[in-house]
């Protein structure tokens, strides 16, 4: 009863709180955003005394149990089926799944496998070797970028171009990161997330190679047996078949003896260099090949869209991709594919709250950092 | 045969000299123990030797190679493993995995051998889980192959943190306090294992407080204190040295 009546009093309080906070700004700021601000105060402070009362906090409990359950059911799902007949009957499900959508949704299941692809990028990095790389972004640009630039003054066609925008990446990935990668993780975050903005300045200015804000158009489009790409299906089938090849490398680099160390320096960096892993050297590599796919996956985007400009290249994507990570957890490849799916399809969903996407992305990362620091099928707890 | 000697080696943090001119050396097939009360500088010791500090004078050679300012896991590739005073595994692999990543150092599949698998890789690969599971057995714990380390009992957690260390394949392994914590049963196997371990050709530099073991294994004691040498010599020697007991016991104390 006692704690009832806490409660009822912590609540009232609040409400108290909100209209008083109202009343104070009303000659400032008219009723209308008086009102508005109020229902603000009161909204924020009842969401937290709520995530604090033991009701919502064992709701949130067995979500976690529950998901925690999934996951151990997956894994010995997968263990049991021994995969390829599941991996095989899920790839024919998506082979004819256009047909059943039109070609919005189409697009959508597009865009979906770009963002699996670089999250499965980003998962390296981050989930991998543990590196937060909040700039993620810039090397799918250059990806997009040299491939937008070497097709419209030299012809490249599209399929070495996928090759010369990973390698471009790649490239750049080993400069930036042999000095940068001797920082300590909140150091190497921030340098990150300053490369990315300077790579999105530096294609936004340099009209001359870029074309500034502009961009680049009249990118082509890829050419298979004499027929050119061109409609949302034909690249519906390119990136599945980007997005099968990536989880099969994928699944096969973490379980080999560059994944076993990988995940030795996740789990202790000092350890892992006293059993003899030259920690920097597969820090750097984790970031070469994470920033490789990116590129290569840039080098689509731009054949899809045939027209590249920074806009598309902004840190709110880095911070996308990064969430996608986390939220379907590091370290799981169905986990971030799952991630991936939710974080571009529910926000197709509920179009009409758009404007509070952004909200929504931050409520729901604090929330999993906080009940469920593994992601969603993860089995790292970082 | 000379295997490991420092000369003059020393560590200093500013004003604190945790470790001052140390003269060691240790042979082939030998058994080294180091001890020393709280604090004498012992770990740091095996920190310089290891290359996870640089020392701030001295030299470290390694069949007769200048190791001092090299870098730890090439050290390791050199042959030098090491334990850890607190158990540092891996906690999210098995412990067949911990064990297999230690032999990365002498493995060489990169990412295209991970991704491609060629026939060489899928060798190299089989090859490192039946070494892996021959030095399981080698410890004892072949049964626990498939368990997370971090479920593992203390005393098996220790154990894997050797098994672990001799992945690396060395010869020369550094065991930082491996019987604390251990009841009479598991100090008695672990002697044993020691003395396994020498005997398949690795040597041993031991750091470690418990008398039982140190005196029943050694080939040699070192006893340290306040970062200096203060004795040197075969157990039984340093047993009654009266400067070692003081340094364990104060001055004051009364004779047995």
């Amino acid at each position: 009863m006692n704690t009832l009546l806490k409660s009822a009093n912590a609540y009232v309080k609040i409400i108290l709180f909100s209209l008083s906070i109202g009343l104070l700004v009303l000659p400032f700021t008219g009723t209308g955003n008086a009102v508005r601000l109020s229902a603000a105060a009161f909204a924020s402070l009842f969401l937290w005394r709520l995530s604090k009362s033991e009701a919502f906090l064992s709701i949130a409990r067995s979500f976690s149990r529950f998901l925690t359950i999934v996951r151990e059911n997956i894994s010995s799902l997968s263990r049991a089926a021994q995969s390829p007949f599941v991996y095989a009957g899920f790839i024919v499900f998506l082979i004819f799944l256009p047909a059943f959508l039109n070609d919005y949704y189409q697009d959508i299941m597009t865009l979906t496998g770009i963002y699996i692809v670089l999250a499965l990028g980003l998962n390296i990095v981050v989930g991998q070797a543990g590196l937060l790389n909040l700039g993620y972004v810039a090397f799918y640009a250059i990806g997009a970028y040299t491939y937008a630039i070497l097709s419209t003054t030299l012809g490249l066609a599209f399929w070495p171009g996928l090759l010369a925008g990973a390698a471009v990446a790649a490239l750049f990935a080993f400069i930036i990161g042999l000095p940068t990668l001797r920082l300590r993780g909140d150091y190497f975050a921030i340098v990150t997330l300053g490369l990315g903005e300077i790579t999105r300045i530096i294609l936004n200015n340099w009209d001359g190679l870029t074309g500034g804000p502009n961009g680049i158009s009249r990118v082509g489009r890829p050419v298979l047996a004499g027929y050119s790409l061109h409609s949302t299906l034909d690249f519906y089938y390119v990136i599945l078949v980007i997005v099968i090849i990536t989880v099969f490398a994928m699944k096969r680099l973490m379980t080999s003896r560059i994944g076993r160390a990988w995940i030795a320096i996740r789990e202790d960096e000092v350890a892992a260099e006293a059993m003899g892993i030259d920690t920097f050297r597969l820090k750097l590599l984790a970031f070469v090949v994470g920033s490789a796919l990116a590129g290569l996956t840039g080098v689509f985007f731009a054949a899809k869209m045939a027209f590249v400009s920074p806009e598309s290249f902004t840190f709110s994507e880095s911070v996308l991709i990064l969430c996608m990570v986390v939220l379907g957890g590091m370290g799981s490849i169905p986990g971030i594919i799952l991630g991936a799916l939710l974080l571009i399809t529910l926000p197709e969903i509920f179009r009409d709250f758009q404007d509070y996407r952004m909200l929504a992305f931050g409520i729901a990362l604090v929330a999993m950092m906080v009940f469920r620091p593994q992601g969603l099928l993860g089995t790292v707890k970082k | 045969m000379l295997l490991l000697e420092t000369k003059n080696l020393a560590k200093h943090f500013g004003g604190l000299k945790a470790v001052d001119d140390i003269d060691m050396r240790v042979e082939r097939e030998r058994i080294v123990s180091i001890i020393g009360p709280n604090g004498a500088g012992k770990t740091t010791f095996f920190n310089c030797i290891t290359g996870i500090y640089r020392p701030t004078k001295g030299t470290v050679i390694f069949h007769d190679r200048d190791i001092t300012a090299m870098q730890p896991h090439s050290i390791t590739a050199l042959g030098i493993a090491r334990t850890f005073q607190n158990i540092r595994l891996f906690d999210g692999m098995t412990c067949l995995e911990n064990v297999m990543v230690a032999a990365h150092c002498r493995t060489s599949a990169g990412v295209f051998g991970a991704i491609f698998r060629p026939a060489k890789v899928r060798k190299e690969e089989r090859d490192m889980g039946y070494r892996a599971i021959d030095i399981l057995k080698f410890v004892g714990l072949e049964d626990k192959q498939s368990a997370p380390a971090a479920n593992l009992s203390y005393g098996d957690q220790r154990r894997l943190e050797i098994a672990r260390a001799l992945g690396t394949e060395p010869h020369l392994l550094l065991l930082d306090e491996p019987a604390a914590g251990m009841n009479p049963q598991e100090t008695l196997a672990l002697m044993a294992l020691i003395r396994k371990i020498r005997d398949n050709g690795v040597a041993i530099l031991l750091i470690e407080h418990d008398m039982k073991v140190v005196m029943g294994i050694s080939d040699r004691v070192l006893v340290l204190d306040h970062g200096v040498k203060i004795a040197e010599g075969m157990p039984r020697d340093i047993q009654n040295n009266q400067g070692v007991i003081e340094a364990y016991l104060g001055k004051d104390h009364i004779h047995a």
